[in-house]
């Protein structure tokens, strides 16, 4: 019989070891992290990979991963509130506080790249409308606010009665802002592998499944680590739901690259992604599609494999690799194949024309990634600490409204 | 706490920290910076003008010079630089590097960072002089 | 009355003289103004207008395989440095190889900035401080760049170089700096003077003179009577930019 009774919510009991072991060693990884921006800033991008030609590195893969997760994480939340389904409310407030913790941390990591973070307020006072990066700024800071807004419609019970309406306005919001993520490359007509209408739902298909995946670990680690009941009934929904999201993903990515090589004026591109490039191409077959794409695919549909949690659980881990892979083939291997200033004509100079560019990720560049996640994981340790995100059972009892009590 | 004694010591406070940053004109017992002597005669009003409003003035003309072409002595940074050199040991004009460069006798004494010599030129231009026609100018168009 | 009388002949000789007076004034004058026109500085104090529009035009077939003068000249001019690292130092003009792998033949030009009339590098940057002068020439505001090298993505040039490491003893007409975007600049602390850009210069005095700078929007510069009467491209001219900068024998 289903139960009628109002979700519980607790803080984490957060104490011990392990606790305070985790929040200690995210908080040093992020201090690392500022100490290597601090570094970057100081030297100069020279002492980074990033050169001329590589002109985004991993900082920018670890940001734009954790700002599109960040978008997609929200996802549950939504599902609750704007669609209705029940079994998701319950996990509507720790989906906004992850949203919220990985947006701070991908926007932390773009901001301390920046040849000048010095003029962050620059950045945050003058604007160039036509450019999509204004508008993301906007889009971000707008995002934070909008979720901290829903977080307390949800939070507080006499506002309750308006979590529809702000979850619908959240909602639309973060299809604008990853949109406005995806069309970061979809509007750059200069390079070969950019230049397209699907990288904006691309991106939004990305962001369904990272979000998601990035969800599920953070709910099963705090559950387990907290000595909370997690239900099959919770695992298995969202594990069928993120193997929905991971065929968008293929789908788009097959619909993006079989235009390309439709048309002879990309075949260039193609080949060198899909044939030639050295570790772009690895990490485009092997990391992206097979370890992000199809075995995910394969441990969340067939019968025989996902039943098991921990198949659901290494789904979801498979998918944030391959969506690192993904976003390094996007952002690295775009930028790898050279520009073509004379369509059919081989260039060479003394600035890198026509040459394929190779990067190496340099140690600085790792430190300040992962210093972004680790803020991601502070910002979700203190806030499921502090206040109440986390339910205090999402058995099936509590949650499968056909739970039956097996006699 | 809103007691009239803690408005009040509030207050107190306040107006002393506002009256202190009087001394900067000349209170006793206080350091002043040593600023360097200008090379050329300044027009009148220069002096308090600059100490009052020296930021706004730059990031207005600033703006003036890179997005309209507006060059003349009023708006140009190398012209405050020529007339505020100060010679060195080698009677060289000195970079920002060195403590005595003009800019950085307020500066050091603020401890407010100049930004501004990470991009431009600290010391003068040397003598060259862009108003003279340069060379075979007119003679590489004629040429063809 | 007496028929028949003609009427005394007016002297005209200072009438005459003053014609031709008048007349060679004006011949040497024309000829002064039409010189100027060539580098026709603004008053000092005023602003650029866009009733001019900087360009170049040029010549491959006279540019030489191997020649790169322009490029010595816009390192010293601008003072741009080399610290041995390739891959970072900037780099705002360089000569390009063009070998056609069909037929093998080859080509050299320069490229730099090809200031187009609708930047890319415009659109995107998020501040504001890529933009385009009304008189055509596409900076970078130093001032507030923030570094985030979104126009460099942007550029279908590879125009734009991102500053990776500290520069000391910058030219006091060039101010760069670490952590900002630079590219050409058209060399427009020159033109603001009258004169024309470091590369048009070195190539015209000590090169094959392949490079013509001017107003393209004055018929009557050379410039722009060249391109009237050659034909010439643009650069990836299928991207709708519109550059200032044209190559003749493309």
């Amino acid at each position: 019989m289903a139960t009628a009774a109002k979700t519980v919510f607790r803080e984490l009991k957060g104490d011990g070891l392990k606790f305070y072991g985790a929040l200690g060693s995210f908080g040093l990884a992020a201090l690392f992290g500022l100490v290597a921006a601090y570094y970057m800033e100081t030297n100069g991008h020279h002492v980074t990979g990033m050169n001329n030609q590589i002109v985004w590195g991993m900082p920018h893969v670890f940001a734009v991963f954790l700002i599109v997760a960040a978008s997609g994480a929200l996802n549950v939340a939504s599902i609750g509130s704007v669609f209705g389904k029940t079994a998701y409310k319950p996990l509507a407030r720790l989906s906004g506080l992850v949203a919220i913790a990985l947006l701070v941390g991908g926007l932390a990591v773009l901001v301390l790249d920046l040849g000048r973070p010095d003029r962050l307020i620059v950045a945050m006072t003058t604007y160039n409308f036509k450019s999509i990066f204004a508008w993301n700024i906007y889009l971000y800071i707008g995002f934070l606010a909008m979720v901290a807004v829903y977080l307390w419609m949800m939070m507080e019970q006499r506002m309750n009665r308006y979590s529809h309406t702000v979850g619908v306005v959240a909602f639309i919001w973060r299809l604008a802002l990853t949109t406005g993520t995806g069309s970061i490359f979809g509007f750059l007509v200069a390079r070969q592998s950019y230049d397209a209408a699907v990288f904006a739902p691309l991106f939004i298909a990305m962001s369904f499944a990272l979000g998601l995946a990035v969800f599920i670990l953070v709910l099963v680690v705090s559950c387990a680590t907290d000595d909370r009941l997690l239900g099959d009934y919770i695992v298995n929904k969202l594990g069928r739901l993120l193997g929905v999201f991971v065929a968008a993903v293929l789908y788009f990515v097959v619909v993006q690259h079989l235009t390309n090589l439709y048309a002879a004026e990309h075949l260039g591109v193609e080949r060198f992604i899909l044939l030639e490039g050295g570790s772009i191409t690895a990490l485009f077959w092997v990391g992206q599609i097979a370890l992000g794409g199809l075995l995910p695919l394969v441990l969340l549909f067939h019968p025989a494999l996902n039943k098991s949690r921990s198949n659901i659980y290494a789904a979801a881990g498979l998918v944030i690799l391959g969506g690192l892979a993904q976003i390094y083939v996007i952002i690295i291997g775009g930028q790898s194949y050279p520009l073509v200033l004379f369509p059919g004509m081989e260039v060479k100079s003394s600035f890198f024309d026509g040459v394929v560019n190779s990067y190496l990720p340099s140690l600085p560049e790792l430190i300040l990634g992962i210093g972004g996640i680790a803020m991601a994981g502070l910002i979700i340790m203190i806030g499921m600490k502090v206040l109440r995100f986390l339910p205090d059972s999402l058995a099936d009892n509590a949650t499968d409204p056909h739970f039956e009590e097996t006699p | 706490m809103r007691t009239l004694g803690y408005q009040l010591a509030l207050s107190i406070l306040a107006t002393t920290v506002l009256l202190s940053g009087s001394s900067v004109h000349g209170a006793d017992g206080v350091p002043l910076p040593k600023v360097p002597k200008a090379l050329e005669k300044a027009e009148k009003g220069h002096a308090e003008l600059m100490r009052l409003k020296h930021m706004d003035l730059m990031r207005h003309q600033r703006d003036e010079t890179v997005h309209k072409g507006i060059r003349t002595k009023q708006y140009s940074l190398k012209a405050c630089i020529s007339c505020h050199a100060v010679p060195g040991p080698d009677k060289q004009p000195v970079s920002i590097t060195s403590p005595k460069h003009f800019c950085r006798a307020c500066h050091d004494y603020a401890a407010v960072k100049v930004d501004c010599f990470q991009c431009h030129a600290s010391k003068p231009p040397s003598s060259v002089n862009l108003k003279q026609p340069l060379s075979n100018q007119i003679q590489g168009f004629l040429r063809r | 009355m007496s028929k028949g009388k003609k009427k005394p002949k007016a002297d005209t000789t200072r009438r005459n003289f003053l014609a031709g007076i008048a007349g060679m004034a004006g011949v040497s004058l024309a000829s002064g103004v039409t010189l100027f026109s060539y580098a026709e500085a603004k008053a000092p104090g005023e602003a650029v207008s866009s009733k001019v529009r900087w360009g170049m035009l040029i010549d491959i077939n006279k540019c030489a395989d191997g020649c790169d003068k322009c490029v010595s000249a816009c390192f010293k001019e601008n003072g741009i440095g080399n610290t041995g690292n390739p891959a970072t130092d900037p780099q705002w003009i360089r000569k390009i190889e063009v070998r056609n792998p069909n037929t093998s033949a080859t080509e050299s030009l320069p490229v730099m900035c090809q200031h187009c009339a609708k930047p890319p590098c415009v659109d995107v940057c998020p501040t504001g401080a890529s933009f385009k002068r009304d008189d055509g020439i596409v900076l970078v505001d130093k001032h507030i760049c923030i570094g985030c090298r979104y126009c460099m993505m942007a550029c279908p040039y590879k125009a734009r170089s991102f500053v990776h490491e500290d520069i000391t003893d910058q030219k006091p007409y060039v101010p760069r700096g670490k952590g900002t975007v630079e590219s050409c600049t058209l060399c427009v602390h020159r033109i603001d003077a009258g004169g024309i850009p470091a590369c048009v210069e070195a190539c015209a005095d000590s090169a094959g003179g392949a490079m013509l700078f001017g107003d393209l929007n004055d018929p009557n510069s050379e410039i722009s009577k060249r391109v009237a009467k050659y034909a010439s491209r643009q650069i990836r001219a299928d991207l709708g930019l519109d550059p200032g900068v044209r190559y003749r024998g493309l």
